[in-house]
C-alpha cells in the first residue's frame, strides 16, 4: 500500500532521507501523524546558512530558556499560595521547607534574567545583521510581540513573591497608566480592582502569570517559527542563500539544520548551562541584580523602598521615564523607546543588510546605541538626581537618534559590495 | 417549495450567500462584546473593596504642632500634618519656583483649592502618594534640609519629586501636578473625617 505524501515534499527531502517505511508500526503511526514529513521537511531538510556564527547560539537558548520557566514554574505553583497574606511566607516556606524548593525557585529568578539576557543578544543580532530587513519583517514583529509578552510576563512574575520591591514596583508600572488622559484613573482602578495594589490585583496577576501570558508566549514563539521557516534564517552576510541553489534543489551555501545545527547548539547549551549553574548556585541574586534586597522583606503600602528600581532588564527604559520632568512625557518616551523597534524593518534603507558590508555612519551609529543601551541600564538603577539625570537624558537622545536618523544615514554613507556567496572558512 | 426554484439547483446565489456571511458575522460579533462585558466587568473594585473603602477618622488632639501623621484611607496612605505658624509663613515666597502655584491643574476638593491648600492653615490633609507615579513622598519639614533656599516640605525618594509644606510641586520635578487632597471634614473641631465632605461620602 502507498504511503500517502503531500505533493511536492519529495523536493524538500533531503537526498540521504529515506522513504518512509511501508511496513510495521512506525509506518502506521506516519499513516496517521505526519511525523517523518514533519522531521523531514522542519529538522533535515530545512537548510540553514553555513556560515552561523556565535551570535546564532541564542535562539535556540532562549527556546530553552522558555522550556526551563515553563517547567520551574509549575512546580512553584504546587507549593505557591496566592494572597496579600499568603504569598511571601509561602515564598519563604519555598525557600526554607520544601524540598529542593530553594533550587526551583532560584532556577526560576535566574531563568528570568537569562530569558532577557539571552533575548538581547537575540535581538542584537539581529540589529548586526539586517534579519529584520524583507523578507523577515514579520519575524521581526512576532519577535518583538514575544519580546513584549515576555516584558509582561517578568513584571507580574516580579509582583507574586510580594514583597516590598513587588508592591512598590507594581504601584509605579501600573500608575504608569494613569497617565493616559481622560480615562487613565479609571484604567488604573480596574487593573487593579481596588483603591490601592491589593489582594485583587495579586490574584489577577497570577492567573495572568501562570496562564494567559505562558499561553500566548507559546504561541508567539510557534508563529515566529514558523515565520523563520517560510523566509529562512540570515546569515552575518546578510545575503539570500536561496537565490543560489546546487543541482539537488538546496541552497549551495545551506547545510541541513539537523544534525549540522542541532549538534551546534547543544554546545552552546553546555556553555550556557556551565554559566547558568555558576550563577545558580553561587551568586542566585546577583548581587541584586536577578533579585533585588528590598524584596527580602514583605510588601508595605506604607513604606516606599529608600530607592525604587526595577530588575536590571527593565532599567533602560526605567532611566529613560525618569529623565524627562514631566510624568506623561516620561511614559510617553518610555514607551516609544519600546515602539520604535517595531519600525526598524521600514527605517533601515541601506542597500545592504549586515554591518560588514554598511558604512562608518552605521557601525557608529549601532556602536553608540550600544554604549547608550548598557549606560541607560546602569543609570537606571541608580538615583535619579544630579549628574545621573543629565547623562541619562544625553543617552537617551543617542538612543533614539540612532533609529530616527537610520532612514538617512542608512542610505547617505558608501556601502561595500557583498559577496555572491557567504563567506565561509571550514574548520 | 415553488418559490425556492428561482435558482437551479447547481447555481449558488453569491449574493444572498454574502448578505447570509455578513449578517452572521456581525450578529456574532455584537454577541462576543456582549459576553465580554462580564469578564471586563469582574476586574472592577468588588462590593467587598467598595465597603472597605469607608470614610477614617483621626483624633486630631493627639496630633503636636509640626508633626505629621499617617492614616489610611481607600489604601492610600493620608497625611495630616499640624502646621506651625513658622511652616504657615514658609508656603509664601516661591510661587515662581512651583509648577501650579494657583493649583488650577492639580486635583484637590473646591475648599482646598487655596494657597494652604485647606479648609484651615493648621491642618494639611493630603493624599500621600507621589503624583507622579505613586511612592510615598518623605518629609523634610526643616528649612533647607534639602538645599540652601529649600523652604520645608516633601520630597519623594523614587524619582526626586519636590513639594512644598502646601503640597504644591516645584518645578524640575517629574510629577506634573500637586499632591492631590481627598475629601475631607470636621464633624467637630477634634476629629477629621477624611472620606466625607458637605457632597457626602466620596
Amino acid at each position: 500500500m502507498a504511503v500517502k505524501t503531500a505533493t511536492g515534499a519529495a523536493a524538500t527531502v533531503p537526498s540521504g532521507a529515506a522513504a518512509p517505511a511501508k511496513r510495521g508500526f512506525w509506518a502506521w503511526l506516519n499513516r496517521r501523524m505526519p511525523i517523518e514529513e514533519f522531521v523531514a521537511t522542519q529538522l533535515t531538510g530545512y537548510y540553514a546558512p553555513k556560515n552561523f556564527n556565535l551570535w546564532y547560539f541564542f535562539g535556540s537558548l532562549a527556546g530553552l530558556v522558555l522550556v526551563l520557566q515553563l517547567l520551574s514554574g509549575i512546580y512553584l505553583t504546587m507549593f505557591y499560595k496566592v494572597g496579600e497574606a499568603t504569598s511571601f511566607d509561602s515564598v519563604e516556606y519555598i525557600m526554607r521547607e520544601v524540598n529542593y524548593g530553594w533550587l526551583i525557585r532560584y532556577l526560576h529568578t535566574t531563568g528570568a534574567s537569562a530569558f532577557f539576557i539571552v533575548v538581547y543578544l537575540h535581538m542584537y543580532r539581529a540589529l548586526l545583521y539586517g534579519s529584520y530587513r524583507a523578507p523577515r519583517e514579520l519575524l521581526w514583529l512576532l519577535g518583538m510581540a514575544v519580546y513584549l509578552a515576555l516584558m509582561a510576563e517578568a513584571f507580574m512574575g516580579y509582583v507574586l513573591p510580594w514583597g516590598n520591591m513587588s508592591f512598590w514596583g507594581a504601584q509605579v508600572i501600573v500608575n504608569l497608566f494613569g497617565t493616559i488622559p481622560g480615562i487613565g484613573p479609571g484604567l488604573v482602578e480596574w487593573i487593579r480592582g481596588d483603591y490601592g495594589i491589593a489582594d485583587a490585583t495579586l490574584n489577577r496577576f497570577f492567573a495572568l502569570h501562570v496562564a494567559l501570558l505562558p499561553l500566548a508566549l507559546l504561541l508567539l514563539v510557534m508563529l515566529h517559527l514558523v515565520a523563520l521557516r517560510q523566509s529562512g534564517s540570515n546569515n552575518p552576510d546578510g545575503i539570500e542563500i536561496k537565490e543560489k541553489l546546487g543541482p539537488d534543489g538546496h541552497p549551495l551555501d545551506g547545510v541541513p539544520f539537523h544534525p549540522y545545527y542541532t549538534v551546534k547548539d547543544v554546545v552552546g547549551v553546555g556553555v550556557f548551562g556551565i554559566l547558568f549553574s555558576i550563577i545558580l548556585f553561587f551568586v542566585p541574586t546577583f548581587g541584586g541584580l536577578f533579585l533585588e534586597t528590598p524584596n527580602f522583606e514583605p510588601a508595605n503600602p506604607l513604606s516606599t523602598p529608600e530607592h525604587i528600581a526595577p530588575v536590571w532588564y527593565f532599567t533602560p527604559y526605567y532611566a529613560m521615564l525618569r529623565a524627562v520632568p514631566d510624568q506623561r512625557a516620561g511614559a510617553l518616551l518610555m514607551l516609544a523607546a519600546i515602539a520604535v523597534f517595531f519600525f526598524v524593518p521600514w527605517l533601515d534603507r541601506s542597500p545592504v543588510k549586515s554591518i560588514r558590508y554598511k558604512g562608518w555612519m552605521s557601525r557608529t551609529g549601532l556602536a553608540l546605541f550600544t554604549v547608550a543601551f548598557v549606560a541607560l541600564g546602569y543609570l537606571g538603577m541608580q538615583p535619579a538626581e544630579g549628574l545621573y539625570v543629565m547623562l541619562a537624558r544625553i543617552f537617551t537622545a543617542i538612543y533614539f537618534l540612532f533609529f530616527l536618523l537610520m532612514p538617512f544615514y542608512t542610505r547617505l554613507e558608501p556601502v561595500k559590495q557583498p559577496p555572491a556567496r557567504v563567506i565561509y572558512h571550514a574548520h | 417549495m415553488a418559490d425556492h426554484a428561482v435558482v437551479a439547483d447547481d447555481e449558488v446565489d453569491l449574493s444572498r450567500r454574502k448578505f447570509l456571511t455578513t449578517a452572521t458575522i456581525a450578529t456574532g460579533a455584537v454577541g462576543a462584546v456582549f459576553a465580554a462585558v462580564p469578564f471586563i466587568e469582574s476586574w472592577s473594585p468588588s462590593e467587598r473593596s467598595r465597603a472597605q473603602g469607608a470614610p477614617s477618622e483621626l483624633d486630631l488632639s493627639k496630633l503636636e504642632a509640626g508633626q505629621m501623621t499617617t492614616l489610611v484611607w481607600r489604601r492610600s496612605p493620608i497625611y495630616v500634618v499640624r502646621r506651625t505658624p513658622d511652616m504657615v509663613a514658609r508656603i509664601a515666597g516661591h510661587d515662581a519656583e512651583l509648577k501650579d502655584p494657583d493649583s488650577k491643574y492639580s486635583d484637590q476638593p473646591p475648599y482646598a483649592k487655596n494657597a494652604m491648600r485647606s479648609r484651615t492653615a493648621e491642618f494639611l490633609v493630603l493624599i500621600g502618594t507621589c503624583t507622579h507615579l505613586g511612592c510615598l513622598p518623605k518629609q523634610r519639614f526643616a528649612k533647607g534640609e534639602l538645599y540652601p533656599s529649600w523652604p520645608g516640605g516633601f520630597f519623594c525618594p523614587c524619582h526626586g519629586s519636590r513639594f512644598d509644606l502646601a503640597g504644591r510641586v516645584f518645578d524640575g520635578s517629574p510629577a506634573s501636578i500637586n499632591l492631590r487632597v481627598p475629601p475631607y471634614s470636621y464633624p467637630n473641631p477634634r476629629t477629621l473625617l477624611v472620606g466625607v465632605d458637605e457632597k457626602g461620602a466620596a
